[in-house]
């Protein structure tokens, strides 16, 4: 009797899964780089050419990183939320405009307001590939000793803000 | 108004289900034979109306009613009548309601076809995929309903993607649902066994045809998906391992397991259990391939629907159908069926260890395909399980099986011994060696010894088959007569073997040996790959019906002579915005020259992939020698003769 039950048990352990699964987004690719450092870099920055930013400039205080460009629709989206953040609830963001080209880059700022403290200038993208950047916008939360701590991939919304970004922050400080 | 004439024949459709399934089993319970007869008609009213409701969608996409939803979602005014009517079995909605006439049409064809077998027996057979057809008529009614209209009616539709805008997928579905549907023939017949509590050779003969004729369906089916990815994505490749071909590829190696238990438990009474059991996890896995494409649950190039809604409406449809299955199995399985002695290296033994090396294939096939789930259902994170393991542990289970292939075509029923049946195979085995050896010699390479395992194989399977006929001809005086008076199901196992010994051979070479350059190139540039030299000629722009294409004029030559002039292409479609690409291939029987449009880069050059490919088409000629073996099977007059049948029958329950 017993070796006729297996194929049933087993069959209720694969339902198990599957069902689970039903829950998870097979889309949510989390980020290798969380609880790493920031890869290093030295770029330009908007604004002020002569100025460089690196990782090091990171330390010291818990920030954002949002990844954005000109040509991206959907930062156009998330901008309003980015401000607010900035404006509001006083969090710092550092700005990486990726792919884009400097002119094009300070227009759209001028068109939309400026919610960043300095913005890293990435037109080859080199340091979105080492971020793992994959597509845009992408925003990163980065704690007070360079370490990345969070990935958002899309744009941001009031959901993530309220619920991870904001909490996460305060917990970093 | 038309639609809502779909919208209620499928709605009647259910109703005529429900009865197709409550009074045969209330009949069989209490004994009403009137009731049990009710199962016969209702399955051909049920077909009428999904039939109806079928040819009501399709009128509605040639007619470009964007008033209906699933029009408006996969269709478009400039779309070409035959991809709009293709686009019926596109996505989601359309290609399930083509399952559920699909299986209609199976039921039908039960009911017309098995006049030799008990009535009651058959209404049991026929209130079960009743039952299947309740379960999918529901969740289409309730989740996925392809006569939904929209409030709104756009001017024009969103496009067929483009990918599905090709002859091959035109056929592919279709084959594919015939071979994923057919396998409820099985299962109806599995479980009317297990309900009556016995299963005899006679019953066991008639469920083969069905079998059969599903698995030829699914052996089409999924190699016209190979092929077709091979001439449309422009990689070359022929296989992902991707969870959807898994999906489809996992019934058809149950499926040929449970061909040849069935062979077993016909002529020999034996491996009931085991058959019962094949047969029910045939249809579980084809179940499953319903749920992983519709459910969201893995991401594919084929996943149809990512709503999780959906996916619960599957999932305990499966729940119910299989569990319940395996439950009553579980209930009748122990003391009702036992099946015959059998010792040594007898025939039963060689085809037992095949049966369950295809089992195991089928579960390491499972067993990747679900383990990320798994991994992250359990918290693990998110991992990725990709070619390098299945083509591993693959080729490690079909290694012992074509081995046992070789020998046990030779093996006797009943019992045999292994040192008989080797110092009879000696010689063949020789000669596959000397094949293999031969073949070093003139392939070469640094991976000859993988390479030459499956060159091995294959040629062992090819010998053996050849010793096989060369046996049963051997001493006659007409050897051509002979032949020619062989059963067809002896010419169709040989055929399909041999298809199963090509395509080994076909993906071992291709694998090993192609040669693939991704390279720059422009107007006027030559590049050589191998012993051929590819010259760039130059590009011309066009307008398609809905797309423009790019067209890359290429010359092969082969030691100076031109061997041909390839046009591959690179198009864009309008309405969807998606890039396409259309390879240009020099196709022969020992090899393909491929090439393929990437991407424009500056100056005028375009990324271009160019790939030598030796005997790729053994692939899926391979399939195809399997498929025809397993038509040729089928066509054997003993199958169709009642008398010749019980004969037959006969005979095996004399000795079983």
């Amino acid at each position: 009797m017993n070796r006729y039950l297996i194929p049933a048990v087993i069959f209720i352990g694969l339902v198990a899964i599957l069902g689970v699964g039903l829950n998870l987004d097979p889309r949510h690719v989390p980020s290798p780089l969380i609880g790493k450092p920031l890869p290093s870099f030295s770029l330009a920055s908007l604004y002020e050419p002569d100025r460089s930013i690196s990782e090091t400039t990171f330390l010291g205080k818990p920030r954002l990183l949002n990844v954005w460009a000109s040509w991206c629709s959907a930062c156009v989206v998330e901008h309003p939320l980015l401000i607010a953040l900035a404006q509001q609830k006083n969090v710092e963001i550092f700005g990486l405009n990726y792919k884009d080209e400097p002119r094009k880059a300070e227009a759209w700022l001028k068109k939309h307001n400026n919610p960043y403290k300095s913005i890293i200038v990435d037109p080859e993208g080199d340091l979105g590939l080492d971020l793992g950047v994959y597509g845009v916008p992408e925003t990163f939360v980065i704690d007070k000793l360079g370490i990345i701590r969070y990935k958002q991939v899309g744009p941001l919304d009031n959901q993530a803000i309220e619920e991870i970004i904001l909490p996460l922050l305060d917990e970093l400080s | 108004m038309l639609a809502e004439i779909g919208h209620f024949a499928l709605v009647l459709a259910l109703g005529i289900a429900v009865v197709q399934v409550i009074f045969p089993f209330a009949g069989y319970r209490y004994g009403y034979q009137n009731w049990m007869a009710a199962a016969k008609p209702c399955a051909r009213i049920q077909f009428v109306l999904l039939l109806t409701a079928f040819a009501v969608l399709t009128s509605a996409f040639v007619q470009n009613d964007f008033s209906l939803a699933y029009v408006a979602q996969n269709s478009n005014s400039a779309l070409p009548l035959p991809y709009r009517i293709s686009a019926v079995w596109g996505a989601h909605e359309g290609s399930l309601l083509m399952w559920v006439l699909i299986l209609a049409g199976w039921t039908t064809a039960v009911s017309a076809l098995e006049s030799e077998l008990p009535d009651d027996f058959v209404s049991l057979v026929l209130a079960v995929m009743g039952l299947v057809s309740v379960g999918f008529l529901l969740f289409m009614l309730f989740t996925s309903n392809p006569f939904d209209r929209l409030a709104q009616v756009p001017a024009d539709g969103a496009d067929l993607n483009p990918l599905l805008q090709d002859p091959g997928l035109i056929i592919h579905p279709p084959l594919l649902y015939m071979g994923y549907v057919g396998t409820t023939v099985a299962f109806g017949f599995a479980l009317a066994a297990l309900i009556q509590g016995r299963l005899t050779a006679i019953s066991a003969r008639w469920i083969r045809p069905w079998v059969v004729a599903s698995w030829c369906f699914l052996t089409v089916g999924i190699a016209l998906g190979s092929w077709w990815a091979y001439y449309e994505l422009g990689w070359g490749g022929w296989w992902f391992w991707d969870p959807v071909e898994n999906a489809s590829f996992m019934p058809w190696l149950l499926g040929t397991a449970l061909i040849h238990s069935i062979a077993v438990t016909e002529k020999r009474g034996s491996f009931k259990n085991w058959t019962l059991l094949l047969a029910i996890a045939t249809f579980a896995l084809s179940l499953l391939g319903t749920f992983l494409v519709r459910s969201g649950v893995l991401t594919s190039v084929h996943a149809f629907a990512t709503d999780p809604a959906r996916g619960v409406f599957v999932l305990a449809l499966f729940a119910i159908l299989i569990g319940g299955a395996l439950a009553l199995y579980a209930w009748r399985g122990p003391g009702a069926f036992s099946g015959n002695r059998f010792e040594g290296a007898s025939r039963e033994t060689f085809l037992l260890i095949n049966s369950v090396l295809l089992a195991i294939a089928t579960a390491t096939v499972l067993l990747g395909t679900l383990f990320p789930l798994a991994h992250e259902a359990v918290g693990l994170g998110k991992i990725s399980v990709g070619p390098p393991y299945f083509n591993l542990v693959f080729s490690l289970v079909m290694t012992p099986l074509a081995i046992a292939l070789s020998f046990g075509q030779f093996a006797r029923w009943k019992s045999d011994s292994a040192s008989r049946l080797v110092s009879s195979f000696v010689y063949t085995l020789l000669a596959a060696v000397g094949i293999t050896v031969a073949a070093y010699f003139s392939l070469g390479g640094n991976d000859f010894l993988l390479a030459g395992v499956g060159i091995f194989l294959g040629a062992l399977v090819i010998l053996s088959v050849v010793r096989g006929i060369w046996d049963r001809c051997r001493g006659r005086k007409n050897v051509l007569l002979t032949l020619w008076r062989l059963p067809r199901a002896f010419k169709g196992q040989t055929l399909a073997h041999v298809g199963f010994a090509v395509t080994l051979l076909g993906a071992t070479v291709t694998s090993f040996y192609a040669v693939d350059e991704h390279v720059r190139m422009k107007p006027g540039d030559t590049q050589n790959v191998g012993h051929y030299e590819f010259d760039f000629v130059g590009l011309k722009k066009f307008e398609g019906p809905n797309y423009r294409a790019t067209e890359g004029h290429f010359i092969v030559r082969k030691n100076g002579k031109t061997l041909a002039e390839l046009y591959p292409q690179k198009r864009f479609y309008h309405v969807r915005n998606t890039p396409m690409t259309e390879a240009g291939i020099l196709g022969g029987l020992t090899r393909d020259l491929y090439v393929s449009l990437g991407e424009p880069l500056e100056a005028g050059s375009w990324s271009v992939r160019i790939h030598y490919k030796p005997l790729v088409r053994w692939i899926w000629l391979g399939a195809l020698f399997m498929a025809l073996g397993g038509v040729t099977a089928l066509s054997d007059p003993r199958l169709r003769n009642a008398k010749l049948a019980r004969v037959a029958a006969g005979s095996a329950a004399h000795n079983g």
